[in-house]
């Protein structure tokens, strides 16, 4: 409203200017007239003499004192004007501010809302998390909880969640959904309150399975019960056991991990229908994610740690043969405490630092440019000093432009970080799991990216600002700008060489990463998974258990085996590379009495398969035999090792077949065959020991069909389905093929790596490119005088080109190749997280060279041909 | 109208003081005042005289409203504020100051050095 009224006070002062002047011309030619002429003449005469009445009034204007608003409009249409007539230089600086803009805000916008934001809930400050000191992750097992839940006094009260898979049938198509299995005290412990219906309380736990409640989440109510009110009482079966829905959750509640969307929350006492095991007892088993609580009014974290590991030692006294020392610390709960908030933090840094880097080379590279600019413009400027412009004047108008270009670039940066950071939000990293990165950009972004823009804005305004103070009129406007041409090595040199090295690095990095991925798709893994789907389920959500787990799973291979296009299948507890969760027990030589962990051999990769998986999977049995079925219950226990196995424990794969070995419990195993080792945990690791046991003799619920065809796999998905819908309706399940499960999971951080790897090369190689062509443009415009008096004398291109040119040249050679050899260090950093990466790879030399090439001759490109353009006479005549 | 001099840069502003001081005026008042009371002597460019008006306005030294003129025309009225007059009175007695000095000044006879 100011700004109307000073529109509106402006406009009349106007306004009145106007009349007084009219009023003036009218009274002389009142005067005029009395004088002896006629009123027409009188009035020109008069008008005449008054003389040019726009430009008295602007120094009316000035001398009423302009506003501040009028300059500053009158300043950015003059920059726009000026900014217009090079739209080269314009398109270059708003374009590489609105790089490190961009880059900057999409960082932020992460660290914003993955570290900054506590999860939703009310008084989030006072929300922590029991981490263990001693050990890296959370985890806790139920018997412990209660001991800490019971026994602590620092907190409100102490809630608990886990996160697991079940199958949900509402009456319709049974399928997998996305659990919190929670402590009764859960939405209570947190302050929630439920948007409809209840939610269930502590009074409802009554020992174990007593209390078959679900509360959906809103998200899931919405979009699977289309938000019908009369949702709340309904039964529902959750891996075949009748729950009742008591309520939703409000829309802002998604559980206690910042990333993870629930479908809905169901109480932990009911552990044992949803996972098909009892665990509430056993206090060895650590399957609780992570226990939180709202810490008392005035009670520290710390004193509340004091107060935890009190609870630790009496736990250690009085189960000393499940615990050790247990010492406790808090963690702020919404990235599951330090686990992988910590990791996250220190990623979210290194970005950060990046990021700044990226500012800080663009914030150079843009004070090369202005630099250069000012030297192009010092004639232009120098002419309006000598007409009398004030100094203030020339530097408001070159920070006026500076600010322009800032708002340009911040503009547009923020624009594609918000697309960016919006595509970032909506993205599922695992499509099978509802995991999202909560970074939807909010007015702290939008703030944080204004700001920067503005000062780094400010920044490399600055830099002309010197150039221009000491141009004296008289100096340039007799001899044009000469000024020394400087040769020491100068702070602009030197960022932009590390700029280079930086982009350089980057560029090899990202195609050692590209070359590795490339050649890890078609690395041995062990097995061959193209042109094979796989079926993932777990027979426990549709009710099965006993004797009923193996007939079904006999059941699936069978079906499956009758599809047409389908070569053979096999069946597998867990894939390798795909789930994280395998089992490593310990195992001993047969003539071994102490089964106690430090006496053990070797801790294998355990897995449950049919006799046909290896030929569906197509690893190749390197001696003995395959399972058949009638290596069952009442058998001799059996198992297939992989090579590394039987060194490890054998000597070697001949002494290895036909002997046994133990486990803990004691059960003597005999090897009855050897199988090529693979790649089992990571794509990275070592190859290890691994041992495979029949599924008659150690039952499996998690049930992988591996279904190997004779041409695309994906044609068999619908027949695949048919066969599943008749063999058990209510049983969920995921089809998709094994290369595509790889790339989701084993592939998955090379995934990352080398798109990060490659954007974070684009962006440098962009930098590099305007850092060198500012500074190209810099020296050659500088130095004009003297490369015209060179082609006067005789000079060939090449003489000029060296000239003009060499300096910029130089420092791309030196960044280039301190780049090359920190990229060829790096890569075995990147060897850890992309599988097969090796810089000592032609292809990825050449590349790089044939990248810094390309990029140096981009930015060298337009100030080369203004060196070789240069007139030597028209420069003559005009300096 | 015998011979007319240019303003001396820096007096005009004083001359307005003067001229303002003996009543009200307008702008084109002001320039008729200034005709009359230097004998004629003093020309001032008819431009000049409206920033000059501003820039006295914006420092106070005097203010304006609207009237009705002599030629029965709305027009803005000039007028001495307190300042103004405060500032008349020390600029004349600089201005005769200087006129004295230089009138010593030049006055000088070669005996007297």
């Amino acid at each position: 409203m100011k700004f109307l009224s000073y529109f509106r006070r402006r406009s009349q002062i106007e306004d009145e200017m106007e009349e007084e002047l009219r009023s003036h011309v009218q009274h002389r030619a009142d005067d005029l007239e009395r004088s002896g002429l006629d009123r027409a003449a009188a009035e020109r005469r008069a008008r005449i003499e008054f003389g040019g009445r726009e430009r008295l009034k602007e120094e009316c204007r000035e001398a009423l004192g302009g506003h501040f608003i009028d300059t500053l409009i009158s300043d950015v249409r003059f920059s726009l004007r000026v900014l217009r007539k090079a739209p080269g230089f314009t398109v270059v600086a708003v374009l590489t501010l609105a790089l490190a803009i961009g880059a900057n805000a999409v960082v932020f916008g992460m660290l914003n809302g993955l570290i900054l934001r506590p999860v939703d809930v009310p008084q989030p400050e006072s929300l922590y998390g029991i981490e263990r000191s001693d050990e890296d992750n959370p985890v806790q097992s139920y018997p412990d909880y209660l001991d800490l839940r019971d026994r602590n006094r620092s907190f409100e009260s102490l809630a608990a969640y886990r996160i697991t898979e079940a199958g949900l049938d509402t009456g319709q198509d049974p399928s997998r959904v996305f659990l919190f299995e929670v402590s009764g005290n859960y939405f209570d412990a947190l302050h929630i309150q439920p948007y409809l219906g209840r939610f269930f309380h502590a009074s409802d736990e009554r020992g174990p399975n007593s209390a078959p409640y679900i509360a959906l989440s809103y998200a899931y109510w919405h979009s699977h019960f289309q938000d019908d009110r009369n949702v709340v009482g309904r039964v529902v079966q959750v891996n075949k056991h009748p729950f009742t829905i008591v309520g939703v959750a409000p829309s802002g509640f998604h559980g206690t991990l910042l990333f993870a969307n629930p479908d809905f929350f169901l109480p932990m006492v009911n552990e044992e229908q949803v996972e098909g095991r009892d665990v509430l007892n056993a206090r060895g088993t650590a399957w609780i994610y992570l226990a939180l609580g709202h810490l008392k009014a005035g009670i520290t974290p710390a004193q509340a740690s004091a107060d935890l590991n009190l609870i630790g030692s009496y736990l250690k006294k009085t189960y000393p043969k499940e615990h050790g020392q247990m010492t406790y610390s808090l963690s702020r709960p919404s990235l599951y405490g330090n686990f992988l908030g910590r990791r996250v933090e220190m990623f979210l840094t290194g970005l950060m630092l990046l990021a700044g880097l990226i500012l800080l080379a663009a914030c150079a590279n843009l004070g090369g440019l202005f630099a250069a600019r000012a030297a192009d413009r010092s004639r232009e400027v120098a002419l309006r000093l000598a007409l009398g412009a004030k100094g203030t004047r020339i530097l408001r108008t070159l920070f006026t432009e500076a600010a322009l270009i800032s708002l340009a670039g911040g503009a547009i940066g923020l624009w594609g970080s918000v697309a960016l950071l919006r595509g970032l939000s909506v993205w599922q990293p695992v499509p099978r799991y509802p995991i999202s990165l909560p970074v939807t950009p909010d007015t702290n972004v939008y703030v944080a990216a204004l700001l920067l823009a503005l000062v780094s804005g400010i920044l490399f305004g600055l830099v002309p600002v010197r150039q221009v103070l000491r141009t004296g009129p008289y100096q340039i406007v007799k001899s044009g700008s000469t000024g020394a041409v400087g040769r020491r090595i100068t702070v602009r040199d030197l960022l932009l060489v590390i700029q280079i090295a930086i982009c350089a690095l980057l560029v090899t990095s990202s195609m050692v990463a590209v070359r590795g991925l490339v050649r890890s798709m078609h690395s041995n893994f062990g097995f061959d998974p193209r042109d094979v789907t796989i079926v993932n389920t777990d027979l426990s959500m549709a009710g099965y258990s006993g004797e009923r787990v193996p007939d079904m799973q006999k059941r699936m291979l069978e079906a499956m085996r009758t599809v047409p296009g389908v070569e053979s299948v096999g069946l597998i507890d867990w894939l390798p590379l795909i789930s994280g969760a395998y089992s490593q027990p310990d195992v001993f030589r047969d003539q071994a009495t102490d089964l106690s962990p430090a006496n053990a051999v070797a801790s294998p990769f355990s897995f449950r398969m049919s006799p046909e998986y290896f030929q569906a999977a197509g690893t190749p049995l390197l001696a003995g035999r395959t399972f058949s079925w009638r290596d069952d219950k009442n058998a001799q226990r059996v198992a297939i090792v992989n090579k590394e196995f039987a060194v490890k424990v054998f000597g070697s794969a001949k002494e290895a077949l036909g002997h046994a070995y133990k486990l803990s419990d004691g059960t003597r195993i005999e090897v009855v065959g050897i199988v090529e080792s693979g790649k089992y945990k990571g794509l990275t690791d070592e190859s290890a020991a691994a041992m495979f046991l029949p599924i008659l003799q150690s039952p499996t619920l998690a049930t992988n069909l591996v279904i190997r065809c004779s041409g695309d796999p994906r044609q068999v998905e619908g027949a695949v389905r048919n066969k599943l819908r008749e063999l058990d309706r209510a049983l969920p399940y995921y089809v998709e093929t094994w290369s595509q499960q790889l790339s989701d999971f084993a592939l998955f951080p090379a995934h990352v790596a080398t798109v990060s790897l490659g954007v974070l090369g684009a962006m440098g190689a962009l930098l590099s490119i305007t850092g060198i062509f500012g500074m190209a443009a810099y020296s050659v415009s500088r130095r004009l005088k003297e490369l015209g008096i060179r082609i006067a004398i005789g000079a060939q291109p090449k003489e000029v080109l060296t000239a003009a040119l060499g300096r910029a040249l130089k420092l791309l050679a030196a960044g280039s190749a301190a780049g090359l050899i920190l990229g060829i260090l790096a890569s075995r950093v990147l060897a850890s997280i992309v599988y097969e990466a090796s810089p000592r790879d032609p292809l990825v030399l050449t590349g790089v060279v044939l990248a810094m090439l390309l990029m140096g001759l981009l930015a060298t490109w337009i100030p080369a041909h203004r060196a070789l353009a240069i007139n030597p006479l028209t420069l003559l005549r005009e300096e | 109208m015998t011979s007319q001099a240019q303003v001396l840069p820096g007096t005009l502003d004083l001359l307005i003081l003067k001229s303002v001081s003996l009543g009200p005026l307008h702008g084109y008042g002001v320039l008729l005042r200034i005709g009359q009371i230097s004998g004629r002597a003093l020309l001032i460019e008819q431009g000049a005289l409206y920033p000059a008006l501003f820039r006295l306005v914006r420092q106070k030294l005097l203010k304006a409203r609207w009237g009705t003129s002599e030629n029965n025309r709305r027009a803005k009225f000039y007028e001495l504020t307190a300042l103004g007059r405060k500032r008349l009175r020390e600029e004349t007695e600089g201005w005769n100051r200087l006129v004295e000095a230089m009138g010593s000044a030049l006055a000088a006879q070669p005996e007297q050095v």
